[in-house]
Order: C-alpha cells, then sequence, then structure tokens
C-alpha cells in the first residue's frame, strides 16, 4: 500500500509524516512522531486512553485515521503542560492520587481539559458523565472526580 | 485492521462518481464520516478490503441550517456540534438527547446522526426520534437526489436503501409548530453508554385546548428496524394525552414490537418496556408542547 503524506500541526508544532490508510491517529502519533503519552488501550472507542483533541474537540485518536488529521490541530497530552511547569489538572491529579498505574491518565487529562475549558465550573454529574467514556481499573473514579474539582477552582481562581 | 483506501472527495458528483466507478470494477466502497462505527467494525467483525470515501468534506453533509419551516441537518456533523447548538435544541429536545445519549463524548465528537441511521442497527437512537420527527433522508446518487422517510430507509439489520452509487447527504425535518413537542427515552440496565434494550421517540401538536392533533411514535431496538407505530398515533390523537391515551398507545406499541431475546433483555421484558417507554415520552412530549406555546 503506498503512503499517504499528511501535514498537520501537534501541540502546535507544525508536523509532516508519511502513513498508509489504515494507520489510526494514536499509531502516527506513537510510533511515527514519538509521542508516547497518548496510550492505546482497547483500540475501539471505549476507554478512552487515547483521548487527544482534534481541532479543539475530544475525540478517541484509535477512531481517527492518520490520513484525516491532514490540516489539522492535534493537541496530545504533551501539549498540556507549558514551559512554566505542569497544568493545574495535572498539579491536582498528583495531588489528590487520582492514578495509580497511570495508563488512563493521559486520556482523563486531556477529557478534563476539554471539559473545563467549555464547563469552568461544572457540577459533580456533568464531570462524571462526560468523563463515562474514559475508564479507570485503579481508582475508582473518586479521586478522579475530587481532583477534577479542585482543578475546576483552581482556575477559576486563576482566572 | 482490515485493508482499505481512503479518499475524501470535495464533491457530491466527485462521490457518486467514484461510487459507481468502485461499484462497476466490483469492488467496495464505503461510505465514512465520523468512522465511530465504520472503524470499529473494520477493526474487528468484517475486515474484507474496500475504499472508504470520507464524505465529511463536502458542504451539503456540513451544512446545519435551521430555515422557516424545516431544518436540515447534514450527514457528517457530529452528535456534540448538534447539541452545542441551543436553537437546535430547543426545536427538537428530544432528537438532540437521542443524539446525546450515543456513546461518550469522545465519540460524540465525531458520530453524526446520519452515519447512526446509515450503520442501520435496530437499536441506533437517534432512528425512532428522526421517524417520530417526520425526517426525511436527502439522497445523493448518479441520477441526481431523491427523498425517503426515515421510517422506510432501514431495510434491515444492517441494511438500508442506499444502491451502490447513493450515500445520506442529510435530514430534513419538519420544524415544530406553535403547540409541537418532542420526546426520546431508551431502556438500558446502566445509566451510560451502552446499547438500547427499547427505544421510543414521540413527538405530537396540541390545540389550544389541549388536544392532540397530530402524533408520531417511533420504536427502536424491538424489531429488526426501528418502526413507525400509526396506531400509537392514533390512540393519542383527538385526546388530552391523559394516562388513558397514553396506555393505549403503550398498548399500541408493546403489539407492533417483534423483539428478539438476547443478553440485554427478553421478549416478554422488551415488549412490556418499550409500552412503559411510550407512556413516559409521550408524557414529556406532551408537557413541552404544552410548554412552549
Amino acid at each position: 500500500m503506498s503512503k499517504v503524506h499528511v501535514t498537520t500541526r501537534v501541540n502546535g508544532d507544525p508536523v509532516e509524516f508519511l502513513c498508509t490508510p489504515e494507520q489510526t491517529l494514536v499509531d502516527v502519533l506513537r510510533d511515527t512522531l514519538d509521542r508516547t503519552g497518548t496510550k492505546e488501550g482497547c483500540s475501539t472507542g471505549d476507554c478512552g486512553a487515547c483521548s487527544v483533541l482534534l481541532n479543539g474537540r475530544l475525540v478517541c485518536a484509535c477512531l481517527v485515521l492518520a490520513v484525516e488529521s491532514e490540516g489539522a490541530e492535534v493537541t496530545t497530552i504533551e501539549g498540556i503542560a507549558t514551559e512554566e511547569g505542569l497544568h493545574p489538572i495535572q498539579e491536582k491529579f498528583l495531588e489528590h492520587a487520582a492514578l495509580q498505574c497511570g495508563i488512563c491518565t493521559p486520556g482523563f487529562i486531556v477529557a478534563t481539559k476539554a471539559l473545563l475549558d467549555k464547563h469552568p465550573e461544572p457540577d459533580e454529574e456533568t464531570i462524571r458523565y462526560w468523563l463515562a467514556g474514559n475508564l479507570c481499573r485503579c481508582t475508582g473514579y473518586d479521586k478522579i472526580i475530587r481532583a477534577v474539582q479542585d482543578a475546576a477552582t483552581t482556575l477559576a481562581h486563576e482566572a | 485492521m482490515g485493508s482499505f483506501a481512503y479518499v475524501a472527495p470535495k464533491s457530491v458528483a466527485e462521490v457518486t462518481g467514484l461510487l459507481s466507478e468502485i461499484a462497476g470494477s466490483g469492488s467496495r466502497a464505503q461510505i465514512m464520516a465520523g468512522g465511530t462505527d465504520v472503524l470499529v467494525q473494520l477493526k474487528t467483525v468484517d475486515r474484507s478490503a474496500r475504499t472508504l470515501v470520507d464524505i465529511k468534506g463536502l458542504p451539503e453533509t456540513a451544512r446545519l441550517e435551521i430555515g422557516e419551516s424545516e431544518t436540515y441537518i447534514g450527514a457528517a456533523i457530529p452528535s456534540a456540534v448538534l447539541n452545542e447548538n441551543a436553537d437546535l435544541t430547543a426545536l427538537f429536545p428530544g432528537l438532540t438527547e437521542a443524539a446525546d445519549l450515543i456513546g461518550s463524548t469522545q465519540i460524540q465528537g465525531r458520530a453524526s446522526i446520519g452515519g447512526n441511521l446509515c450503520n442501520s442497527s435496530p437499536a441506533g437512537d437517534s432512528i425512532p426520534a428522526l421517524i417520530a420527527n417526520g425526517a426525511v433522508c436527502v439522497i445523493a446518487g448518479t441520477g441526481g437526489e431523491r427523498v425517503l422517510p426515515v421510517e422506510d430507509f432501514v431495510t434491515g439489520v444492517g441494511r438500508n436503501a442506499l444502491a451502490d452509487d447513493e450515500f445520506l447527504l442529510g435530514l430534513k425535518i419538519p420544524n415544530p409548530g406553535p403547540r409541537t413537542g418532542d420526546a426520546y427515552l431508551r431502556f438500558i440496565p446502566r445509566t451510560e453508554m451502552d446499547i438500547a434494550v427499547a427505544g421510543c421517540g414521540v413527538r405530537l401538536d396540541l390545540d389550544e385546548q389541549g388536544i392532540c392533533t397530530a402524533a408520531r411514535v417511533g420504536i427502536g431496538a424491538v424489531a429488526p428496524t426501528a418502526l413507525l407505530v400509526p396506531k400509537a398515533a392514533e390512540a393519542l390523537i383527538g385526546t388530552a394525552v391523559d394516562d388513558a391515551a397514553l396506555a393505549a398507545a403503550a398498548d399500541a406499541c408493546s403489539e407492533a414490537a417483534s423483539p428478539i431475546s438476547d443478553k440485554r433483555g427478553t421478549v416478554a421484558f422488551r415488549r412490556k418496556i418499550i409500552g412503559v417507554l411510550m407512556k413516559r415520552a409521550g408524557a414529556i412530549a406532551r408537557d413541552r408542547a404544552a410548554a412552549r406555546s
């Protein structure tokens, strides 16, 4: 199968790569572009470990073909922290011990970023529904919910 | 994943031309919008070779237009985009709630109701809500465009009325009148992220005295395809949509159902629950219609 040339932006950086039509965005992010922060769990859009923002919208990178990212803006977990340090969402996940094995964490943090950008003061129900597509088999979710609530409060004070 | 080629045409003529060329060569084309069903199928149950034809880039499939008398929803618009549109959710709360039930936030960032319809699952949540709303498919083919009511579109499990050279451009839905309400409810054993065991969409019009003058009822996951249930609508028309009328409509839905037993529910359970959903969705549609004026 001949390869396709794709020009896109990942975390603000212009990026070019060659891929086959069958390669998904998570394949290319991890295997071609070495952005291994994005994890692949189920590969069928159920677990949310591969959550990224595609043109600002939360999607599963396992259900996006890499060729579809032509001309797009992709934000991964590597684009959440700034040069000054970790993003408040990341700080709060650490503070609240909202992770154990860590495989789901990049997806949760990207999904939380999308949530708080859209709903800066979400109630618990909104948080739980928004994050229903991110599965965690370690924490039982409560610590994650507390971390998200605390991050929302922190970001609201900063704004 | 199965092996495939990928093309993203920029015009309707290019898509229909490609579809007919691929069909003529004896190979297989597959239309893709958000890909949340298509890519999962390619990774799991059906890995046979094909050409994926991505229709997201067409103006006709990306257009959302709320007109004077009807609303057009392009076939490839993600449900998250529909639910962020306050004008649309105010006009068709039942339909947009049905779209909001399909998958996670991530899935809704890509999945479209056009795709949900074309996937043609008996349990597709948007289908009964579209049927209740009197939605009509706008289909493009090499010979031009044609329209087809949603209740006639799905012809079997995973099958629909699209010919080899055709694809769904969008859906046209008559706008609600001054006292029109719609609702969609489904039953699932958990609160989120599941496939309907049964689903019921209702849209009805009331007159100034609160009497129902028109109604449409669509049911899903209780037959090989989602169904329009005219007898349920007849039970509501001419009534104040009171408990007796809702009970009669519920019986009509249970009667129209021809469900299967599977791990999500038995025949008897599905027959019963579709009636319960009819009653509850009917009451919501009635209250919305009354509150609108």
